[in-house]
């Protein structure tokens, strides 16, 4: 900057003078002239400053980007969370579709162990009135080994059908396990996200810095850690599916024996 | 028989506790998290834990971590239900000390075999 102000030769009291000589006289050029080459100097000073924050700038972003989790999160998580939650429509859909069946089955068992019960009431009202003759009472006994029968094999097929129904539930916990981890992802989203429009707001304080210090100092440590607190069901077409990942109780039975289970 | 169910899903200790009548284990009590649990575990006469692994506060691991270090507690039997499926996760849980390990989702009829299999196992050790 210094050789700038040589370079322009002009010491400012000389200037000066020349200014207010000129404006006495009217010299409205030269007085326009004089006026900037007054000012050189300090915008020089200005440019070198901005040119200094753009340069901060620069290296802040530039570090930011690096080191950022929005890299991450662009590139693999929220591509994970779409297959999450599609998970989560999967997972409900087929919940409520297993219900629903077992509901449908329900019904009509339920219904027809109505109507013969009604039925069967119908003919006790008349034999205790002793209204039956010996050959309908034969009948009617008939019916009623029938129905004791058909009673017992009735209500164990709708136990089996409710049992199915309380296991569909289950798809509660495996998607809310699911959900929570994306709402978390947005969490994480949203952390990066206010870091970045702080930072580009032009507030270029050190501390975004910290953050990255607190993340641990190893991925193992860090996985390691991840696998302690768990991670909910392993969805596939994700991060979460790899050879790493068990497909089904079978393969857990196989590993455990494997150990000596 | 007293058993303890510790899952953070309420729908899924119902599911579990439902399980458990239908196979005559009728006196059972329910924790949401290893922390809640523990407790429970020290200060009552329980015959058997089964816990998830995913929990807020104290995961399940820890717990049967927990479960190992105590005196009194250490020879509980623990059955893990989990949605954990990692290869890692799994051995981690046999070299903590579980008894067995059920990955969600189960049938009725995988928590039936795992409850029988702990027990014989129990016997046959006298």
């Amino acid at each position: 900057m210094t050789e700038q102000e040589n370079a322009s030769g002009d010491d400012p009291l000389a200037l000066a003078r020349q200014l207010v000589g000129a404006l006495e006289s009217g010299d409205e050029d030269n007085s326009r002239r004089l006026i900037q080459e007054l000012a050189r100097p300090y915008e020089r000073e200005l440019f070198d400053e901005l040119g200094k924050l753009t340069r901060e700038l620069h290296e802040a972003l530039e570090s930011f980007r690096g080191d950022s989790r929005l890299v991450e999160l662009a590139q693999d998580e929220i591509p994970d969370a779409r297959e999450r939650l599609s998970y989560v429509v999967t997972q409900t859909e087929q919940a409520t579709h297993e219900t629903l069946n077992a509901v449908e089955s329900s019904l009509p068992i339920a219904e027809d162990f109505a109507s013969r019960a009604a039925d069967l009431t119908e003919k006790w009202t008349r034999f205790r009135n002793r209204e039956l003759s010996v050959e309908e009472f034969r009948e009617f006994a008939r019916e009623l080994d029938i129905f004791f029968e058909q009673t017992g094999k009735d209500t164990e097929e709708l136990r089996r059908l409710l049992s199915q129904v309380l296991m569909a539930q289950s798809y509660q916990d495996l998607t809310g396990q699911v959900i929570r981890r994306v709402i978390q992802l947005v969490t994480d989203l949203e952390e990066s996200l206010v870091s970045l429009i702080r930072l580009s707001s032009g507030r270029l304080e050190r501390d975004v810095e910290p953050e990255a210090d607190e993340r641990p100092p190893e991925e193992d440590t860090a996985s390691r850690e991840a696998d302690r607190r768990g991670h909910g069901p392993a969805v596939p077409h994700t991060q979460d599916s790899g050879t790493e990942v068990v497909q089904g109780q079978d393969e857990v039975d196989d590993l455990l024996s494997s150990l000596g289970f | 028989m007293k058993i303890l169910i510790v899952d953070d899903f309420s729908t899924m200790r119902r599911i579990i506790k439902n399980l458990l009548r239908d196979l005559g284990f009728n006196n059972t009590m329910e924790a949401d998290d290893g922390s809640t649990a523990l407790p429970m575990l020290q200060n009552g006469d329980f015959d058997f834990l089964i816990t998830d692994w995913n929990m807020p506060n104290m995961p399940g691991i820890d717990l049967l971590r927990e479960v190992r270090k105590d005196d009194r507690l250490k020879s509980l039997p623990v059955l893990m239900v989990t949605a954990e499926a990692k290869r890692d996760q799994i051995v981690e849980a046999a070299e903590a000390g579980v008894n067995g390990y059920i990955v969600k989702p189960f049938t009725a009829e995988t928590l039936k075999e795992k409850i029988e299999k702990i027990f014989e196992r129990i016997e046959a050790q006298g």
